[in-house]
């Protein structure tokens, strides 16, 4: 509504009233509600990793060093490498672990990092945000970088002597990279 | 999946423990009121409330009948709890009675500190408090909130309502349209994609594409008053329609890009392997579904007529219809369906049923505007696998009516 219109439907408000309250009203612009977020506020929120690994940090880590990070943090939840614990199964049983056929029952229960999981960068984001559980955001990069390289050894993706940083993290190919497909239900009234 | 688990008082069973002989006694409850309670602890009411004064006089807070023991059942993990669809009526979901799923637990959040960072492809980062939140214009919806994991995998016959199915809820939800907040930052028209984040000890984080922007809300308000702790307080995204999940509880960070982010709850969870040994991604919508909530295990019955109660919805829009069998699958009925019918809501279906008093299976199905008609159990697993895992599982589901009144749910396998 311009200045016009508006200043002309004031002057014959008492006659329109029902009228103008009845139509629907244009949003204006801009409410001029919220502020600027700064710089610094967003940094320090701003922790999510895409595939492209374009956000990692700086920093790095080892698999012998996530070894020792593990057993100490993350064994008692999610078992001895990565098997066997009261929580996920992070590890596959063997390098060729199949991706989860949902043509045999209970094979969904098989989602692990090695034949599950489609990206690493997605490894880093989540310990990274999460864990451990008990004390999560509490490991810094190297910690994060350390424990990734592990898992992914463990998994088999990388090798023994790996090191893992935002360069190298970003080039891991995981096994299930093109096992995902888009959401297509809604094409059928049937069910898919 | 959530772990379930037996329900050990039901309203129901509270309501059948009779006043026992033993003498009464005065007992407080968590609220504070007075009651007489009998040895069997249910509270004894006059004889004749006309004769006497009131027990209570007004009150700063109201509370429940000391005789409605409703009940959410939590898991054994404590991450979730269920909502007990057999003990409401209507559509509408009592707030404290919601179904919950969290991932690290519930955040005690102050509002007046808790804020809204929205940045990425945007002309204007903007931060918003919860009270700048409360200036913008609100819009209130009804709707249902689904979780994408509800279905008790392997339900005995002695299954609730509120254990197979109890984690859909429904709710008037409140706050501001996304699209009106999208003004505000000037969202680049080249983003397809934004991340929802909250402020729990998960961090958890999901990406939402565009095509359910038009009708996403950042919600602060549910039923009226602000929304719950375990529902997200101050404010949780609302995708009506869409898996739980995705509706981000205590948000407090959106970014706005060209492509999804692929964090964890969107790749190693709340993903469907499907035949072909692949697995479906980004399936927001929920499926269309009803469940009979009367009667259901653990009533029984008498044979004569009897009302078939249940509910009905779809992520796809409005509930066309709502039809039940009662002679175990061969014959099916148009139930009447309760007015309003809100778009991806929760809707009230009834069917009149003089039971002969024979063995029987009675079950449900719903039909949504898309055409969609929810499928039997057969046809789900033909279509996605019997190892497809357990989001998106809407399966018709029944109830055993045995000779002699009572009702058990109707065992399937997956296999």
């Amino acid at each position: 509504m311009n200045k016009n219109a508006r200043s002309i439907k004031m002057l014959l408000l008492p006659a329109c009233f029902y009228l103008v309250v009845a139509q629907a009203q244009e949003q204006p612009q801009t409410y001029g509600i919220g502020r600027t977020a700064t710089a610094a506020e967003i940094a320090a929120w701003d922790i999510d990793i895409k595939p492209d690994g374009k956000a990692l940090p700086p920093g790095s880590g080892t698999v012998a060093e996530g070894e020792a990070i593990y057993v100490a943090q993350c064994a008692v939840c999610h078992g001895k490498e990565g098997v066997g614990g009261p929580n996920d199964r992070l590890v596959v049983h063997s390098a060729d672990e199949p991706f989860p056929d949902a043509s045999n029952e209970d094979t969904w229960r098989h989602r692990t990092i090695g034949n599950y999981w489609p990206y690493a960068t997605t490894v880093f984001d989540y310990i990274r945000r999460s864990m451990p559980m008990n004390l999560p955001g509490s490991l810094d990069a190297d910690e994060v970088y350390a424990l990734t390289a592990y898992l992914l050894h463990l998994n088999h993706i990388v090798p023994a002597d790996a090191e893992m940083d935002a360069k190298t993290l970003a080039q891991v190919e995981m096994p299930a990279r093109y096992r995902f497909v888009p959401d297509d239900r809604q094409k059928y009234r049937e069910v898919h | 999946m959530t772990d379930k688990r037996e329900l050990n008082v039901t309203r129901r069973a509270a309501l059948v423990g009779m006043a026992g002989a033993a003498g009464t006694v005065l007992a407080r409850t968590a609220a504070g009121q007075d009651v007489q309670v009998s040895g069997s602890n249910r509270p004894v009411a006059p004889d004749d409330t006309t004769k006497v004064l009131g027990s209570r006089w007004s009150s700063d807070l109201g509370q429940r009948s000391p005789y409605e023991a409703l009940k959410r059942v939590p898991s054994s993990t404590l991450s979730s709890s269920e909502s007990p669809l057999q003990d409401l009526h209507g559509t509408i979901t009592p707030a404290d009675l919601h179904f919950e799923r969290h991932h690290a637990g519930v955040p005690f959040i102050d509002p007046e500190k808790h804020k809204l960072v929205i940045h990425g492809m945007v002309e204007r980062p903007m931060t918003f408090s919860v009270s700048d939140l409360l200036r913008l214009p609100a819009v209130s919806r009804i709707c249902f909130l689904e979780c994408s994991g509800n279905l008790y995998h392997d339900a005995p016959e002695q299954t609730t309502a509120q254990l197979l199915a109890g984690m859909t809820s429904q709710s008037e939800w409140t706050g501001v349209m996304l699209s009106t907040l999208m003004r505000e930052v000037g969202v680049s028209p080249k983003s397809s994609w934004f991340l929802a984040e909250g402020a729990d000890a998960a961090v958890l984080a999901r990406s939402i594409p565009k095509q359910f922007w038009d009708e996403a809300m950042i919600v602060y308000a549910q039923n009226g008053e602000a929304v719950r702790p375990e529902n997200g307080y101050p404010i949780r995204l609302l995708n009506p329609g869409c898996e739980g999940n995705s509706c981000v509880k205590w948000l407090r960070r959106m970014e706005f890009s060209d492509s999804p982010f692929m964090t964890r709850e969107e790749t190693s969870k709340y993903t469907e392997p499907v035949i072909g040994e692949v697995a479906r991604q980004f399936s927001l919508v929920m499926d269309a579904r009803s469940i009979i909530t009367y009667p259901s295990y653990p009533d029984t019955i008498e044979k004569g007529w009897i009302e078939i109660q249940g509910i009905a919805w779809s992520g796809r829009g409005k509930i066309t219809g709502a039809e039940v069998c009662t002679d175990d699958g061969r014959s099916w009925a148009q139930a009447v369906l309760q007015e309003p019918v809100f778009s991806k809501a929760h809707v009230r279906f009834r069917h009149l049923f003089n039971w002969d008093g024979k063995d029987t299976v009675i079950m449900s199905r719903a039909i949504d505007e898309s055409g969609y008609v929810q499928p039997n159990r057969a046809e789900w697993i033909a279509a996605r696998g019997p190892g497809s895992g357990p989001y998106h599982r809407n399966p018709i589901t029944g109830w055993r009516l045995k000779a002699g009144g009572d009702v058990v749910y109707r065992v399937e396998e997956w296999g």
